[in-house]
């Protein structure tokens, strides 16, 4: 699932500043998963940025609304008359929300009210792990299953560098090195061989290296 | 000879090896590679010009190598794998083999988290080992990484790479040489060597799957002037070794500069005593003037002819 952490107030009031009648749209799908985007985050912000607002006497209209997904048109548009009342819409989406808002909507101002960190998984209550960069070449087959692209700082592909000891990274030493992981499950599963084979450098143009990415799936055409 | 210098030949005429490392500064004075250089003329077989070492912007290592060239010393042009993507990374072996570099040393490189950018968005378009494959594949092979030919004056550089004994996970560190070696590396040279016990052990492991006789390695030795720098590497390195008793010693030392050169001293004696190893690479960090004394009084000068 995406990952999303809520901006700092101050950050958001800036943002919203010039505006009175807000939309404030929320997102049931990852966001609501990981607490920062659902239709309680947004009843929550709402009710922060109204007394904020009131601190600095100036006067805030909130809507608030949470569609099913902000990433589909047919969600967000059964919110297009109330959108038509509204100086702005703040969004507790993820960036792909934001930007789904901003194409359909080009007339009103989307302003996003989340930073979009990462696709992981809840390791455990409340605590998000990024597990995949979208690099577009997955590469867990020979990895046992850990991602040193998204999980290694220097995105090695052939064993840990200098830094690895006792199983943590140098760069956070609350972080484990994956190469340690890659090692430790590859060897209990007796495919250490996976290791010795020489990585070739990774062709990039699967990722972000080569502008947006698309793909189409024929048999869904309609 | 993959590359006629210097070091190539001491190494091949099976001469015990003096490599150490010279730091460009954080300036664009030449003088200060100038100066430096004296302290290795004549005394080692290649001086590391280290490419801004834990991330901490300094003059190129290209073009300090150059100077160094100017003044005499055979330079050992370090490339890391952290700034610069294949493009960049292939022009520039092109461009320090034009300047007259002929040893090359293939490094990951410090995370930018530890010097003074970390704002900065990091590289890894390839991995230290990938570039040691891609310099033998322009040396050897006379192609770039993406096969295009290098129809003439091929880059010939003796390549070098590093190892770690002393990070984990230990069993691992002998497969990631191997793999090095089986990359293309032609010299090793280790993370700075305190604990000289594990720094055995990890021979022990290499002399038996026979990796001295396809690489030569040089030991990492790193003299130091005071406990605190110890303690600085112990806490704050990843990756390092220190044993107490070192520290201890150190600590209790009434001349601990002394004290620093004579460990250093013994720990020479004591890897030229270990199989496999064919020289020592001296990290002097920010004393480079201590590397010709050393050498002195370890008896490894003059250097031998070749």
């Amino acid at each position: 699932m995406i990952v999303a952490d809520r901006k700092p107030l101050d950050e958001i009031l800036n943002s919203i500043k010039d505006y009175k009648k807000i939309m404030l749209m929320g997102c049931g799908g990852c966001v609501t998963v990981c607490f920062s985007g659902g239709a309680k985050a947004v009843e929550l912000l709402a009710s922060q940025l109204k007394m904020a607002r009131k601190k600095q006497c100036k006067d805030i209209e909130i809507t608030e609304c949470a569609p099913e997904r902000q990433c589909e048109y047919e969600f967000i548009d059964k919110f297009q008359e109330e959108l038509k009342s509204v100086d702005a819409v703040l969004s507790t989406a993820c960036g792909v929300g934001v930007q789904t808002m901003s194409e359909r909507y080009p007339d009103t101002m989307t302003i996003p009210a989340l930073n979009t960190k990462f696709m992981g998984y809840p390791v455990e209550q409340a605590l998000w792990e990024e597990r995949c960069a979208g690099c577009g070449d997955c590469v867990l087959e020979w990895t046992a299953g850990y991602c040193p692209i998204a999980r290694c700082a220097k995105r090695l592909l052939n064993g840990p560098c200098g830094g690895s000891q006792d199983g943590k990274c140098e760069v956070d030493e609350e972080t484990d090195c994956i190469w340690q992981l890659i090692y430790d499950r590859l060897k209990r599963l007796d495919k250490l061989d996976n290791l010795t084979t020489i990585r070739e450098p990774k062709d990039w143009q699967t990722s972000t290296n080569a502008g947006q990415r698309k793909i189409m799936f024929e048999e869904a055409m309609l | 000879m993959k590359s006629a210098n210097r070091l190539e030949k001491v190494l091949t005429a099976g001469n015990f090896a003096v490599t150490a490392e010279l730091g460009p500064p954080q300036n664009a004075d030449p003088k200060v590679i100038k100066k430096k250089s004296q302290y290795f003329l004549g005394n080692v077989d290649g001086a590391n010009i280290t490419d801004n070492q834990t991330a901490i912007v300094r003059m190129s290592s290209i073009a300090a190598a150059a100077v160094a060239i100017s003044c005499g010393v055979e330079p050992v042009a370090q490339m890391v794998c952290r700034d610069r993507n294949r493009i960049a990374m292939q022009s520039d072996i092109l461009g320090a083999a034009a300047l007259g570099i002929r040893n090359i040393l293939c490094l990951s490189g410090d995370h930018q988290k530890f010097g003074n950018h970390p704002e900065a968005a990091n590289v890894f378009d390839v991995d230290s080992m990938q570039l040691i494959a891609m310099v033998k594949k322009m040396r050897d092979d006379k192609q770039f990484l993406s096969g295009d030919p290098i129809k003439e004056h091929e880059p010939r550089l003796f390549i070098g790479a590093v190892a770690n004994p002393f990070a984990d996970p230990f069993e691992f560190r002998v497969i990631r040489l191997a793999k090095k070696i089986k990359a293309g590396a032609d010299f090793i040279q280790t993370q700075c060597v305190f604990d000289v016990d594990k720094f055995a052990r990890w021979m022990e492991l290499v002399v038996k799957e026979g990796l001295h006789k396809k690489v030569y390695i040089l030991a990492g030795l790193t003299p130091v002037r005071s406990a605190k720098a110890l303690h600085y590497m112990k806490n704050e390195v990843a990756g390092m070794s220190i044993p107490d008793e070192l520290i201890k010693r150190m600590e209790s030392a009434e001349d601990p500069r002394e004290e620093g050169i004579k460990i250093c001293l013994e720990m020479i004696e004591s890897v030229k005593n270990i199989d496999g190893v064919s020289g020592i690479h001296l990290m002097p960090i920010g004393w480079e003037s201590i590397t010709p004394i050393i050498l002195e009084r370890a008896g490894l000068l003059p250097r031998p002819q070749v």
